[in-house]
């Protein structure tokens, strides 16, 4: 018996290959249909638009379809390089990216951090309900309030800061405040919420480590930095690793709330080109070759930010 | 364990207990700063929401005169009656009511009928399957292309456009798969055929009814996805009559006072003064659902999370 099946070992595994397939198709047939629900909506709103890429390189019009339009190769990424646009448009979104990355990354984790050292378990509860809660206000009414906060003549802002004897100052006009507005208020938004993921990896830390520092007289200080930090250091790698995959899809619907003709100069960004080329003016070609080229630079930083982990540390992606 | 008894016998103390108390002040001084902190973090936190409350019940005159600091200056509910006149206001609440409940729906009924099929062992291809969902979770088409095919099929200016382009979140799929493989034991599933049900059968009978926080969290995830999304509604509707809450607070909110500060024409202060009313309380009764569901939310999101983060 054993040596047959040594002698026909490949013909055999296919063969219960298929009988395994055809038994879940015969037993599972309703859990595939089930899928080809979700799985049609896929094709249609998620893999239809993959495909619809290559307008980029077409001279898309409508009446004649993706395949009848005429083939242009590069010629709208040449025409966005080489536009008035361009560098700005780089400058402004690296710029509010790096920002955001240097300002909102380390908030969230200090923040757990310190919760983390709280004992009294109301008053933990309660920082940790006050600073959820603006993560769940729209961004519309986030924006609403910074203007109206800011509003140089009665936003309680430039209250305070007239009060302090200082000049108030028009921070939604003011292309030199944009950046700091919009990466605080970020700040402001999403610290709170972002500090979950980073409690229950705190939570989850050993604590016969704290129990060996404590013994080793390790203040708590210490502790945190010897402990706590290395403790979540796998999860800051992957958090990060993902937030630099994403970073230039800075928080693009907030900055189109924040923008206005008058701060558009240090506001605009690539997406929101992306949006005010393609969707209002209806340069469907060169507005994706645009988004494609955003998607591009994406990848490159998320497979180096992923590689550079990689060296530095054992944490990564894959 | 004797040294430390002979210590605690030692009433002068030796350098070892002082190190001690030393370390003990240390830790008092870290504490007491964490706290300081934390408290600090909470007011800054707090304080533009509790302004905003404030603000909605004082007058328009003590608001633009910057009187209002932390409590309501001159106490009164104007600003909820205008906003109770304002048809705009109404209109765009009974349209945001409309697509997150018959959103929501149509996103929980797609997302189970994925994450099931998918939380099953014994289904043949199912990691294929998953990769065309996960592949989404990194690679889209982009803004224009998918306009392009909402566009293409006619729903652009229809309440469709609100439904059915975002109706999966892949994130949501994995929550839901998660809660399924963790939760349902395979012992349940063969006794159930045993006794002659079928994969549907059992998914509505069986496995539903097991579901309930996992359910409550997706519905939870998605309603306040619908209730606070404005992009969608900007670029695909261009009716008044199909605006979503968010576009009217946009306008409300964002719109006017780019004007104001841009150019200020005559009656521009007895237009301001209604305005400064009613865009605080705009705020509140446009934030009151979620806020209501607050204590849900905040509990159930954080198991979500938590269920997503583990990935399975």
């Amino acid at each position: 018996m054993s040596n047959a099946l040594r002698e026909f070992p490949p013909i055999l595994r296919k063969d219960s290959r298929r009988l395994e397939w055809s038994r879940s198709l015969k037993r599972n047939y309703d859990l595939y249909l089930m899928f080809l629900v979700p799985l049609t909506w896929y094709i249609i709103f998620r893999y239809l638009p993959i495909y619809g890429i290559q307008i980029a390189f077409r001279d898309f019009v409508a009446s004649r379809g993706i395949l009848g339009s005429d083939w242009v190769g590069l010629r709208h990424f040449r025409r966005f390089f080489q536009s008035f646009f361009f560098w700005r448009l780089i400058r402004n979104t690296l710029g509010i990216a790096f920002y955001s990355l240097v300002v909102g990354f380390p908030v969230p984790i200090v923040l757990a951090l310190m919760l983390n050292e709280v004992g009294n378990l109301r008053f933990k509860k309660l920082v940790q309900n006050i600073t959820y809660m603006p993560y769940f206000l729209s961004l519309v009414v986030v924006v609403g309030m910074i203007v109206n906060f800011t509003n140089p003549n009665y936003g309680v802002i430039n209250t305070m800061i007239r009060a302090f004897g200082g000049d108030a100052i028009p921070f939604m006009i003011r292309p030199d405040w944009f950046k700091s507005v919009f990466v605080l208020s970020n700040v402001w938004q999403n610290a709170g919420w972002g500090a979950v993921i980073y409690i229950a990896a705190l939570a989850s830390v050993n604590p016969e480590l704290y129990e060996a520092a404590t013994v080793d007289g390790a203040s708590r200080l210490q502790k945190v930095f010897n402990v706590s930090l290395p403790g979540i250091t796998p999860t800051i790698v992957v958090l990060l690793i993902l937030r630099v995959g994403n970073l230039l899809n800075v928080d693009f619907q907030m900055i189109l709330l924040m923008q206005n003709s008058l701060n558009l100069q240090s506001s605009d960004v690539i997406m929101t080109y992306v949006y005010r080329v393609g969707i209002l003016e209806g340069s469907y070609s060169f507005s994706t070759a645009v988004g494609l080229f955003q998607a591009f630079l994406n990848v490159c930083l998320l497979f180096g930010a992923n590689s550079t982990a990689k060296r530095l540390q054992e944490a990564s992606l894959w | 364990m004797v040294t430390r008894l002979a210590v605690r016998s030692d009433p002068l103390g030796n350098p070892e207990q002082r190190e001690a108390r030393a370390r003990l002040d240390g830790d008092t001084v870290f504490l007491v700063a964490v706290y300081i902190i934390l408290s600090v973090v909470a007011v800054v936190a707090a304080y533009p929401l509790v302004y905003v409350v404030s603000a909605s019940f004082s007058s328009p005159l003590a608001l633009v005169s910057g009187r209002v600091w932390l409590l309501p200056v001159e106490p009164t509910i104007d600003a909820y009656i205008h906003v109770y006149e304002n048809q705009s206001i109404w209109m765009g609440y009974r349209n945001t009511v409309f697509y997150t409940v018959v959103g929501t729906t149509i996103n929980v009924i797609l997302t189970i009928l994925a994450a099931y099929p998918l939380s099953r062992r014994d289904l043949k291809g199912r990691g294929a399957l998953m990769m065309v969902i996960v592949f989404t979770m990194f690679f889209r088409g982009g803004l224009i292309p998918e306009y392009l095919v909402v566009r293409s099929l006619g729903m652009v200016n229809t309440v469709w456009a609100m439904l059915i382009p975002n109706a999966i979140i892949a994130f949501n799929v994995i929550v839901m798969r998660t809660f399924f493989q963790t939760n349902i034991p395979d012992e349940l599933r063969d006794s159930a055929f045993m006794d002659g049900a079928t994969n549907t059968r059992f998914l509505i009978s069986v496995v539903l009814p097991l579901s309930g926080p996992a359910i409550a969290v997706i519905i939870l995830f998605y309603a306040v996805f619908h209730w606070n999304s404005f992009f969608q509604a900007l670029i695909y509707l261009s009716n008044r009559q199909l605006y979503p809450l968010q576009l009217v607070l946009r306008q409300i909110l964002i719109q006017t006072q780019v004007d104001e500060m841009v150019g200020s024409d005559a009656g521009f202060t007895e237009r301001v003064l209604r305005g400064e009313a009613l865009k605080y309380a705009v705020i509140i009764v446009a934030s009151l659902p979620m806020l209501m569901l607050y204590p849900f939310i905040q509990r159930f999101f954080v198991k979500g999370v938590m269920i997503g983060a583990l990935k399975g």
